[in-house]
């Protein structure tokens, strides 16, 4: 009898538990997006605005694009998906896993990031080939140490790197830890670290540019609400991108 | 005096007080908690007393400001458990020794092997410890510790953890070894203190209750504990062909133990209360000892009655106390069989 | 060990271990079915992957080492003083154990970077830590240090005192008891200890990033090679794992047969 009860009890507890794991309470649709996390604060922030305009949860997911990139070949179910990159977009094109062509939602440049006061005295891309300043950069596995390399090429620059780190975070605590005298950043990464580091302007970057693409996946849940998401960035998202630090789509 | 020791430990509540001569063997008894091996451990350098002093051969180890560290006092342990050291083979134990103390590694052999010889284990030099079985091991130990020269050798029960079948050969060894040593020996066996010891110091609650020589203070012990503790009748005297010759020309006849007596020389006969049988009138009968005694004091004991009388008490029932018209001040017989009696050399 | 006697486990009792265990294996050698085998021998002796698995090597190495001159003394401390300061100093030292690794970089910096307590003035003498195989070491053995502590302090507690009271007894001054009984006694916790340390300073992964950053033939160590490598090159990376997963069933079963583990 007791052993019923309890039971009984336990299944109580145990059934709306299990399925608030699927779906919110209110029943609202779920948008799963994948995002580059150099997107993080401005996606959070436009998020609000759309779950209120749409009546839709936004459920946001960040990590480096190459992770995304794995985790959508994995078969994780998401709607759309934004990389900092569009090698990493085109390996998700290429396995026929997204609907339609990517869109650009936005460009990126490269800038030069110091400890503030400036200890190692950098003034511009150049310095970063001096053997005496500890020089670190993103790993050429990663987007961005793709393009600090490329730039690095583009003003025939040869990097004294000290390290190449694993992403932009790296770089930047590095930098603002004072281990490293310099580093190459996007502009975006250098804006959201406020005061903790100093830009050096880098007028080299503008021959690399970085661009966002941003899809809708083949395999989306919410198809309608997915692509009506990519609008909403593509229109009310311009200005907060821009204040990030962002480029314009197609500059 | 050789081994002066006077010590204080507060937390344990142990004052004791007591001396060693040199060559002089002393057996520390008392029951579990007396201190025996809080003094053992404040003579080896393991425990700091509070107050007093140990003094080993004229030098000052514990006491007026001095401290002699453990391995400096040559106070070599020998324990209940042989404690031989597992990774090293037997000849290397016994070289243990003499190779801390400064010799070198072929000199420290030499010296293994003479104390090996020393103990009748030459033949298991080159064994691991753990292939001895626990007689064996126990008596490379012995060897272990004379080995290091030491000034006076202490003994923690060494031979509590042996089998009965074992421990009188080991016995016979730790007399031979301590017949000449200055040795402390704490034990928990009437036959150890006895065989082993020239004199016995009784502990208990802490302090030194009775001391005086093992035969006297086993045979007719004041203290509550050495009553109980020794609780067998020993007889002292001179062996003869198949007993034992009493100071007051009395024989009492027994089997031989181990050690056995060699007639002629002093002995003791050991023989336990509950075998002792009480008669009114002498009986008749060749194997039993017949022994006149006055009884001096009936003393229940559980079921029994221990009835003394001298130096020798007897177990009788409540019901033959009662029988017999047993009191104080009775001139009886006590009876004990030839076989019940052991005799051993002193 | 075989006079162990056993009275036998419930029989429901294998169904959860045997899940354990697999649960351990599953993913390992689910490893072996991601690897494309033709290229395996290609893959794990290109320069990178020999230079990474070279670097690991000799820093876990030298933090091992570190490890065994800073580990033993302290273990040994630990297990046989009886100061009452060593009670906190115990659990101290097992904080590495329990701190997320990134931690461990980031109270490393503190102490050991550029403008750290000790960097500072290590920084003025001209030594720098910072991006320099010194640093891997010096995060290798700051994770790796608690498992040779605890596994020594352990075999020292276990193997008591008993054996050292009585080499005083014979003669044996502190130092030589030390050195002929103490540690003699507990070699096989002391080599599973340093086998442990070393393991552990081979799959040091999140301190070393966070701390000395990732440079090929300085500090870029077999495992941050193969997190830099999953994306470009997942067959790589993939092939590099199986590379660290055999050294490590390598030194692991090194000491595991006798059972010292």
């Amino acid at each position: 009898m007791t052993r019923r009860v309890a039971l009984a009890v336990a299944a109580a507890l145990v059934v709306p538990a299990l399925a608030g794991c699927g779906e919110d309470a209110d029943d609202r649709p779920t948008l799963t997006v994948l995002a580059a996390a150099s997107l993080t604060s401005v996606l959070e922030e436009l998020a609000e605005d759309f779950e209120a305009e749409h009546d839709v949860t936004v459920q946001l997911s960040f990590g480096g694009s190459a992770d995304l990139a794995t985790q959508v070949a994995e078969g994780a179910t998401a709607d759309v998906v934004a990389t900092a990159d569009p090698i990493t977009m085109d390996l998700l094109v290429d396995a026929g896993l997204v609907d339609g062509d990517p869109v650009e939602l936005a460009t990126n440049t490269m800038v030069v990031v110091v400890p503030p006061a400036n200890p190692g005295n950098v003034e511009g891309l150049a310095d970063l080939a001096r053997e005496d300043l500890r020089v670190v950069v993103c790993a050429l596995e990663v987007p961005c140490g793709n393009a600090a390399a490329l730039l690095a090429e583009e003003a025939g620059v040869s990097l004294a790197r000290d390290s190449e780190e694993q992403s932009v975070t790296d770089v930047l605590g590095k930098v603002e830890s004072g281990e490293a005298d310099a580093g190459l950043v996007y502009v975006t990464d250098a804006v959201a670290a406020g005061d903790g580091v100093e830009s050096v302007p880098v007028p080299e970057a503008a021959r690399v540019v970085n661009h966002y693409p941003v899809a809708v996946l083949e395999d989306a849940l919410q198809p309608a609400l997915a692509r009506a998401w990519v609008d909403f960035l593509l229109d009310e998202g311009l200005p907060v991108l821009a204040e990030a630090g962002f480029g314009p789509p197609g500059g | 005096m050789s081994l002066v020791v006077d010590v204080q430990v507060a937390d344990r509540d142990v004052d004791v007080s007591f001396e060693v001569a040199a060559g002089e063997t002393v057996a520390l008894l008392g029951p579990n908690g007396a201190g025996k091996s809080t003094t053992l451990d404040v003579v080896g350098g393991l425990l700091r007393p509070d107050g007093g002093r140990v003094v080993l051969e004229g030098e000052v180890l514990t006491g007026a400001g001095r401290w002699v560290a453990p391995h400096a006092r040559r106070t070599a342990l020998l324990a209940q458990d042989p404690l031989l050291f597992p990774h090293l083979s037997v000849l290397e134990n016994v070289a243990f020794g003499p190779r801390s103390r400064g010799a070198g590694r072929a000199g420290a052999r030499e010296a293994a092997r003479r104390w090996l010889a020393e103990v009748g284990a030459t033949d298991l030099a080159d064994r691991r410890p753990a292939r001895l079985s626990g007689g064996q091991a126990q008596r490379v130990a012995v060897a272990r510790a004379l080995a290091a020269d030491p000034r006076v050798l202490l003994l923690d029960e060494p031979m509590a953890a042996l089998d009965v079948s074992v421990a009188p050969v080991l016995r016979q060894l730790l007399r031979g070894v301590l017949a000449e040593r200055t040795a402390v020996v704490v034990t928990h066996h009437v036959l150890d203190a006895l065989l082993l010891a020239d004199r016995v110091v009784v502990l208990e609650g802490g302090r030194v209750v009775e001391q005086g020589p093992a035969v006297a203070v086993l045979s007719r012990p004041r203290s509550a504990f050495a009553a109980r503790f020794a609780g067998l009748n020993l007889v002292a005297g001179t062996a003869t062909a198949d007993g034992l010759r009493r100071p007051d020309g009395t024989v009492l006849h027994g089997t031989a133990g181990d050690p056995a007596p060699a007639t002629g020389s002093d002995a003791v006969a050991v023989f336990r209360p509950s075998a002792v049988a009480v008669h009114r009138v002498p009986p008749g009968g060749s194997p039993r000892n017949v022994l006149p005694v006055r009884v001096d004091e009936l003393e229940p004991l559980g079921d029994v009655v221990r009835v003394r009388a001298g130096e020798l008490a007897a177990d009788v029932t409540v019901s033959a106390v009662a029988e017999l018209g047993l009191a104080p001040g009775q001139e009886v017989s006590f009876v004990v069989k030839a076989t019940e009696v052991d005799l051993y050399a002193r | 060990m075989s006079r162990t006697r056993h009275v036998g486990v419930p029989r429901w009792l294998l169904v959860p271990a045997l899940l354990a265990g697999a649960f351990v294996v599953l993913p390992v050698a689910a490893l072996a079915t991601r690897i494309s085998w033709a290229d395996f021998p290609s893959l794990v002796t290109s320069d990178a992957a020999l230079t990474a698995l070279g670097l690991s090597l000799r820093t876990s190495a030298a933090s091992t080492a570190l490890c065994l001159v800073l580990g033993v003394p302290l273990a040994v401390v630990l297990a046989r003083s009886g100061a009452r300061w060593l009670g906190p100093l115990r659990s101290l030292v097992l904080l590495p154990l329990v701190l997320p690794p990134v931690v461990c970089g980031i109270a490393l910096l503190a102490a050991f970077g550029r403008r750290g307590l000790l960097g500072e003035h290590l920084d003025a003498l001209g030594v720098q830590v910072a991006f320099s195989t010194i640093a891997v070491v010096l995060a290798q053995t700051f994770v790796s240090l608690p498992f040779l502590v605890v596994s020594l302090e352990g075999a020292l507690r276990t193997a008591g005192e008993r054996y050292d009271v009585v080499a005083a007894s014979l003669g044996a001054a502190p130092t030589t008891v030390l050195r002929r009984v103490t540690l003699p006694l507990v070699l096989p916790g002391l080599a599973s200890g340093a086998v442990l340390a070393f393991a552990r300073s081979l799959g040091e992964f999140g301190a070393t990033v966070t701390f000395a950053g990732s440079l090929e033939g300085t500090t870029r160590t077999l495992p941050l090679l193969i997190y830099n490598l999953r994306v470009t090159d997942a067959d790589a990376a993939v092939a590099m794992s199986l590379l660290l997963v055999a050294v490590a069933v390598v030194v692991i079963g090194l000491v595991r047969p006798r059972g010292a583990v």
